[in-house]
């Protein structure tokens, strides 16, 4: 894992901002970690060791805890995303009926692994868990797109609607 | 609400808008205006039908018409025709429900005709946006006879005598489990609501939550003043953001109506609800793992005793239930225990709702009475299973769970028939499994599963399932000795014994119950390095049959790394030593020359 590449921080300070009146919101809350964390991603959409700082500082609560808790969950993550994020779903149903080669495939056309980005930083790829389309089965989303029924042929047809 | 002489509802649970019910209330809501009929119909976002297999769906009453796969260009014939004209466009009726020239009714077609609808009753239903119409179905009215002639004792007598157990897996007594959070002494209570619903391809519990959010905040209110809690959690995974949506929603309109909040029907009883987002962890579907995240924390469990209805959520008293659990509360509370109590079998009562997925016809939720067959469930409900495979096994349970073979088809499914056959209830997770499927590859998918999912706390979880994986590994990859298999089992029963929570300890799950019922298919791979079901691409090996080969060169065409050769007309042959086993001369074969 660790040899997976993290580009420099390029947080803002409207980022900034935005993240001190969430932390603000939650500060006294019983267990405000997780939902913090929750919101900071939605803002940065990673979570770099640079934004766990102003938490920790925020919150007061050790740098320690708060990456101990990061690399925990997996939905939290320290490295950046693709600008179209990929998702492969390996829940049981999807499995069974072939989510397995749909992954393969995707990862033989973008040449990148699970949980990596591409180094233009427009694909990442990840295997998720059941997302509870079932019925779809095997399904992959791009962002909030989702495609269901899927063989293998389709993946080429898919990537190439998300091309720029 | 206005008046309107038809209502059009549309599913949007997450199947179907994943299969775009968006863009058909989209379409529905230009076509109304473009024929001049917003006044007199009315589009409804419901919560999940069930039959997502064939999504996206929408009935339209009074006639109760049934279309199914809808494509937003249908669309407008269905307005022009149906809505405008009352001419029903069959050809796009979901054709059981068409009879000759008649329409059945829903509740008379083999997908519903078995189902008894308790904990799903208003999903597809009612508006789950609008607590206006929850409350037009009885909605809210167990709360209030239970705050108004009520004793809290009284409550918990109700459901312990209702019978109603667990639906998350474990099957503990609800009404037992109410009794002792209600004995624990304490200033602060909690409520909370296990919607971490992490078993790959189990979605009964997201359903409810987006199909009908206000009968899970009912259930929990009445939980509250039942054991005396002030303050709820609902644990919901992040990965479902219709139900957290719609629980949001419903949450403050029963703030807005005074369900929750001060002094709930003037009955001096007070309660409130919070919303904690899981972050993708299996484990913290377990209780203390839960409540542990809850608070914050890396979702650790901790050891039982002491029980969360002792010292729980903040080390206070803690009543934790399902989802599904807590929707069949208010009905318990309405119709009374005795009625409740009819369903089902002499242990297990109610219902239980099942996600049915994988190789079988009508994948999406059912909802049957404890004690309905598998059969009923794969052939009747489910409609069997596709291109004229067998049956193999259904895996229930999850990565906690096991699989039924073909023999126990017959076994009425309750909590204690399951366990007795080495599988588990589980949260409702039902995969069906043909005879294309190892099980051997089954047992490590769900290893993998685990593996990734152990927290690491303790080290029989942490190790062992990392062992057990790799040594599934090894058997699929065709290294595998029948040593192997003597200590995976020893390994197995250690890990079942020593780990610190559910998780650990029924990891070993699908492997001691495929080894049980398919030990065959296991010395198949070690003693014979074959397996049957031709899934474990290292031990398949892939030729062309020249009788039945006619020589089209179809295969060799599509081969991707030109592995067949041969001349049109006369029988193709596959180099085995290019050959990279993907599968795919034989899914292109028209003749079945192709074996593997």
């Amino acid at each position: 894992m660790s040899e997976k590449k993290t580009p420099a921080f390029k947080g803002t300070k409207e980022q900034e901002s935005e993240l001190l009146k969430v932390i603000e919101k939650y500060k006294g809350t019983e267990g405000a970690l997780i939902p913090v964390l929750h919101e900071a991603q939605e803002i940065y959409g990673y979570l770099p060791v640079e934004v766990q700082q102003i938490i920790s500082d925020g919150l007061n609560v050790s740098m320690a805890e708060i990456y101990g808790v990061v690399t925990f969950y997996t939905q939290f993550t320290t490295n950046p995303k693709g600008r179209y994020k990929i998702s492969v779903c390996l829940g049981t149903a999807c499995y069974v009926k072939g989510s397995g080669d749909i992954l393969e495939k995707i990862m033989e056309k973008l040449k990148i692994g699970v949980g990596e980005c591409s180094e233009d930083g427009k694909y990442s790829l990840d295997a998720t868990r059941c997302i509870g389309a079932c019925g779809l089965a095997p399904v992959m989303t791009v962002n909030d797109d989702v495609y269901g029924r899927l063989v293998p042929d389709d993946v080429e047809g898919i990537l190439a609607k998300y091309i720029d | 609400m206005k008046l309107a002489r038809a209502h059009v509802l549309v599913c949007g649970g997450t199947g179907c808008t994943s299969s775009g019910s968006g863009k058909i209330i989209e379409a529905l809501n230009e076509n109304l205006e473009k024929y001049n009929l917003t006044d007199e119909i009315n589009v409804i976002k419901t919560g999940c039908f069930g039959l997502c297999a064939l999504g996206p769906v929408m009935i339209v009453y009074p006639e109760g018409c049934f279309y199914s796969m809808v494509k937003p260009e249908d669309i407008e014939e269905i307005v022009s025709e149906h809505l405008l004209k009352g001419r029903i466009v069959k050809r796009l009726l979901y054709q059981e429900t068409v009879h000759e020239d008649n329409i059945k009714s829903l509740n008379d077609v083999d997908f519903y005709k078995k189902q008894k609808r308790v904990a799903l009753r208003n999903c597809g239903v009612i508006n789950p946006e609008n607590i206006e119409e929850y409350i037009g179905v009885n909605g809210y009215s167990a709360l209030g006879k239970v705050l108004t002639s009520m004793k809290p004792q009284e409550v918990i007598d109700e459901i312990m005598k209702s019978g109603l157990r667990g639906r998350g897996g474990g099957g503990f007594p609800t009404g037992l489990k109410w009794s002792f959070a209600a004995k624990s002494v304490d200033d602060q209570k909690y409520v909370a609501c296990n919607a971490d619903e992490g078993d790959p391809g189990a979605f009964m519990d997201r359903s409810i939550l987006e199909g009908d959010p206000h009968s899970v905040i009912e259930a929990m209110a009445i939980a509250g003043y039942a054991i005396g809690a002030t303050e709820g959690y609902i644990y919901i995974r992040a990965e479902y953001p219709i139900a957290v949506a719609r629980l949001q929603i419903a949450i403050e309109q029963a703030k807005e109506y005074g369900m929750l909040g001060k002094n709930i029907f003037d009955s001096g009883f007070d309660f409130d609800l919070h919303i904690r987002l899981g972050a993708g962890a299996f484990v913290c579907g377990e209780e203390t793992a839960l409540m542990t995240s809850i608070e914050g924390h890396r979702g650790e469990p901790r050891p039982r005793p002491p029980f969360p209805a002792v010292k729980g959520l903040f080390g206070k008293p803690t009543v934790l239930n399902n989802v599904e659990t807590y929707a069949n509360i208010p009905v318990i509370i309405n119709e009374g225990a005795e009625e409740f109590a009819k369903i089902g079998t002499e242990k297990s009562k109610g219902t239980k709702v099942f996600a049915v997925g994988g190789k079988i016809h009508n994948t999406g939720l059912v909802e049957i009475p404890m004690g309905t067959t598998l059969r009923e469930i794969v052939y009747e409900i489910g409609g069997g299973i596709p291109n004229g495979k067998k049956f193999k096994a259904a895996q229930t349970g999850g990565p906690s769970g096991g699989c039924i073979p073909a023999q126990y088809l017959d076994i009425p499914i309750d909590y204690d028939s399951l366990i007795s056959i080495g599988s588990m209830m589980g949260s409702g997770g039902l995969i069906v499994m043909d005879e294309d499927t190892c099980m051997v590859d089954i047992a490590k998918f769900f290893l993998a599963f685990t593996v990734d999912e152990s927290c690491g706390k303790c080290a029989p979880c942490r190790i062992g399932t990392k062992r057990m994986y790799e040594i599934l590994d090894k058997i699929t990859k065709g290294n595998g000795t029948l040593d192997d298999i003597k200590n995976l089992k020893e390994l197995c029963y250690n890990v079942k014994e020593s780990a610190l929570c559910g998780l650990g300890q029924t990891a070993p799950n699908p492997i001691l119950s495929t080894l049980r019922y398919f030990e065959d298919e296991y010395i198949a791979h070690v003693v014979d390095k074959k397996c049957p079901a031709g899934v474990c691409k290292d031990l398949v090996t892939y030729s062309i049959d020249p009788e039945k080969c006619k020589g089209c060169s179809l295969c060799s065409r599509k081969c991707p790394v030109g592995a067949i050769s041969g001349e049109i007309k006369s029988p193709f042959v596959i180099d085995t030593t290019k050959c990279i086993k993907c599968g795919v001369c034989a899914e292109t074969c028209k003749f079945g020359a192709v074996v593997k």
